[in-house]
């Protein structure tokens, strides 16, 4: 009860520090410009710490210590696909980005095509990946702030059970992402992803110490008793319990391992290609300090990988894997739970342990506003700046009227989000993450990569690469196991307790349910037999553009020399 | 056709010109050249050397599992190396970029901007 209410304290004072920023930055904020890019005048780290506050999501910080604290290895393996990713972003993307766009993505694929269909088609794939990220991030935060709260089944809150009280998560949260961009644009919503990512590293660092300290400082000793104690003894250390599992049959174990590979590719080529995430790099003054970003921000975010290794090793060995899968199946808490054993051994029993659960429930709560508000500002800028002003006024409207396009656009798109998030509270949307990263791989990265580097490149590449890898994502998606559960040779059955039998609508001891959660049919056989598409489809995508590009004729030289020669020198940037 | 209207494309043309000029010069090919020398084989570099820890990961259980020392195995030792190897990378381009890239790019846009506001002078 105490942690409850320090945990809501701390979440109004959250709520109330960023509103006052944002409010503080609209201030400054005078020109188009101002809304889009901050001014272009934040600092190298500035820009990295607010790149580390826009990646690092909720699901990172508290899903991939709990994924390691259920499952051990494995979950590094996910942490470690995401840092390396950024090298793709640093050598091939940020810089030359940076020169040659001004606000969205599509800036730099039109620069040299024809620019209504390519805008038309950045935006799509933009708002696509935007709102399915954004949807994984709201259902996630629903369930999230409930569980913080220590809100549990049969229990009211503020007269809330846990199925208003999610309710009533994703509607402030969708309110409050909303506001920061709505009011403070690029600059207000940089600065609450700052100060989150203060916030997240502080949590984490402090964590950290103590769990080394927990262990006097000795490496091995945390390792074995993590294996110890999570009861998946030495396999815990190693590879294989979560993905690329072995399996009873050949073909079983293969294609659980190709998936593992797939996810692999997906993780490491997505992140440069993620919209939210390029649009940070119009935010500095020139190249040389995106690249200082950049490298910031592989620092930040390399560090803070590093500390959830520790808090999922340290919440198994001083939380215990029953402990954790008890509060949430899925190991979302093992993190707040870890605090709380934290607080009590260290600052003085249950008020220590209460506070150290607020401060970090506070740390996610922030985390996920920085993200929320992160991917509402890359689609509203790209309804606003692609669709508004260069495909329906074809380039000839004034910058006050699109910035108030852009401010209704994050109303509107905000507005969806909620309603979404709010009727899939219950699904299980966690795959829409990994799609997010699958699609801006397949259909965004090859665009991008092929406009900047290669001089054949044209309207029609892009237009083929970007359709053909979203369509190939997304249709690979929809044949998965994520929505149809069915056993099969490929898909070992799964064993289901009382609830999950039921949703199914089959007895508890039936063998033909490979996934329980299945969002269209769990027991129908899903003809594809990988949940991440990114195998087949990012292949498909570099193919479709360049294939797209080498039938089409059209090449315009003059754009291209521009386009090369102000994107590698920083001429007449905006 | 408005006579502003007129020069602002006149001088679009003009600065398009030159923009192909400065692409055909040796000076920015050897800066091309320079960034693409980096880029592109350190680009397959880290994403074989990534790849190469998925695979292992997937299909080379036993020698993940490996203990290196004490409780520490393979499969962490690979882990934490990535991490290291990612640092590396940035750290080496970054200052590859300050010695090789930039000041080139600089000359060249300057001498780009310089003529520019000439022109405008004019």
């Amino acid at each position: 009860m105490l942690a409850r209410n320090l945990t809501l304290v701390l979440f109004v004072v959250l709520v109330a520090v960023t509103l006052a920023i944002t409010v503080w930055a609209s201030r400054q904020n005078k020109t188009a410009a101002d809304f889009y890019d901050g001014g272009r005048s934040f600092s190298g780290f500035q820009n990295g710490m607010a790149i580390g506050g826009d990646y690092m999501s909720a699901a990172s910080f508290l899903g991939i210590a709990g994924m390691i604290a259920l499952s051990g290895y494995d979950g590094f393996l996910y942490s470690i696909g995401f840092l390396v990713a950024w090298l793709v972003a640093l050598l091939l993307v940020a810089e030359l980005m940076r020169n040659s766009g001004r606000y969205t993505m599509g800036d730099v694929l039109a620069f040299r095509m024809r620019q209504r269909p390519v805008r038309t088609a950045a935006s799509v794939s933009t708002i696509v990946v935007s709102i399915f990220y954004l949807l994984a991030q709201m259902v996630g935060a629903g369930s999230l702030v409930a569980l913080l709260l220590g809100i549990k089944e049969g229990q009211t809150f503020l007269g809330m059970g846990p199925e208003t009280a999610k309710v009533v998560t994703i509607v402030i949260i969708g309110v409050l992402m909303i506001a920061y961009v709505v009011i403070g644009g690029m600059k207000g919503t940089t600065y609450v992803q700052i100060v989150k990512a203060f916030m997240l590293m502080l949590g984490a660092l402090l964590m950290t110490l103590l769990v080394f300290a927990a262990f006097k400082f000795n490496l091995s000793d945390l390792l074995s008793s993590a294996a110890q104690k999570s009861g998946k003894g030495q396999a815990f250390l190693e590879p294989g319990l979560k993905y690329g599992r072995e399996l009873d049959s050949p073909l079983r174990t293969m294609v659980s391992k190709l998936d593992l590979i797939s996810l692999g590719m997906a993780l490491v080529l997505g992140t440069a290609g993620l919209p939210h995430i390029l649009i940070r790099f119009y935010t500095v003054p020139n190249s040389k300090a995106a690249r200082k970003s950049v490298v910031w921000a592989i620092g930040i975010i390399g560090t803070f990988y590093l500390m959830t290794l520790a808090l999922g090793f340290g919440a198994a060995a001083l939380v215990g894997g029953k402990a954790i899968t008890s509060q949430d199946p899925s190991g979302n808490t093992a993190a707040p739970q870890l605090a709380a054993e934290l607080g009590k051994r260290y600052f003085g029993g249950e008020f220590g342990g209460a506070l150290m659960l607020a401060i970090i429930a506070a740390v996610a709560f922030a985390t996920i506003l920085a993200v929320v508000a992160g991917l509402t500002l890359a689609s509203s800028s790209s309804l606003a700046h692609d669709l508004y002003a260069n495909v329906i006024k074809r380039g000839k409207s004034d910058e006050r009227q699109e910035v108030r396009v852009a401010r209704v656009a994050a109303f509107a798109i905000g507005a969806v989000a909620i309603v979404l998030a709010v009727f899939a509270r219950s699904l299980n949307v966690a795959f829409l993450v990994a799609l997010a990263f699958a699609i801006a791989a397949s259909a965004n990265l090859p665009a991008i990569l092929f406009s900047l580097f290669w001089k054949r490149f044209n309207t029609r590449g892009a237009l083929w690469g970007i359709y053909g890898g979203l369509v190939a994502a997304v249709l690979l998606v929809l044949l998965s196991p994520v929505m149809w559960g069915g056993a099969s040779d490929t898909q070992p059955p799964a064993a289901l307790n009382e609830k999950s039998a039921a949703a199914c609508g089959v007895p508890v001891t039936s063998k033909a349910v490979a996934n329980p959660t299945a969002l269209i049919s769990c027991t129908a056989v899903a003809p594809v037999p990988f949940q991440n598409p990114g195998l087949l489809s990012i292949p498909i995508g570099f193919l479709c553009a360049a294939v797209g590009a080498l039938t089409s004729r059209e090449q315009d030289k003059g754009k291209f020399a521009e386009l090369e020669v102000r994107a590698l020198t920083g001429a007449n940037a905006h | 056709m408005h006579p502003t209207f007129m020069a602002v494309e006149m001088s679009e043309e003009q600065s398009q010109g030159r923009y192909e000029e400065v692409q055909a010069s040796p000076e920015f090919a050897g800066l091309r050249r320079a960034l693409r020398r980096f880029v592109f084989p350190v680009t397959v570099a880290f994403l074989s050397w990534y790849g190469l820890y998925v695979v292992l990961s997937a299909f080379a259980r036993d020698f993940m599992g490996t203990k290196v020392f004490a409780e520490v195995n393979v499969a962490l030792v690979f882990g934490l190396l990535q991490f290291a190897s990612t640092f590396l990378i940035a750290w080496w381009y970054a200052s590859y970029a300050g010695r090789r890239l930039d000041p080139a790019a600089g000359r060249i846009r300057a001498e780009l901007e310089e003529e520019e506001s000439a022109d405008a002078r004019a």
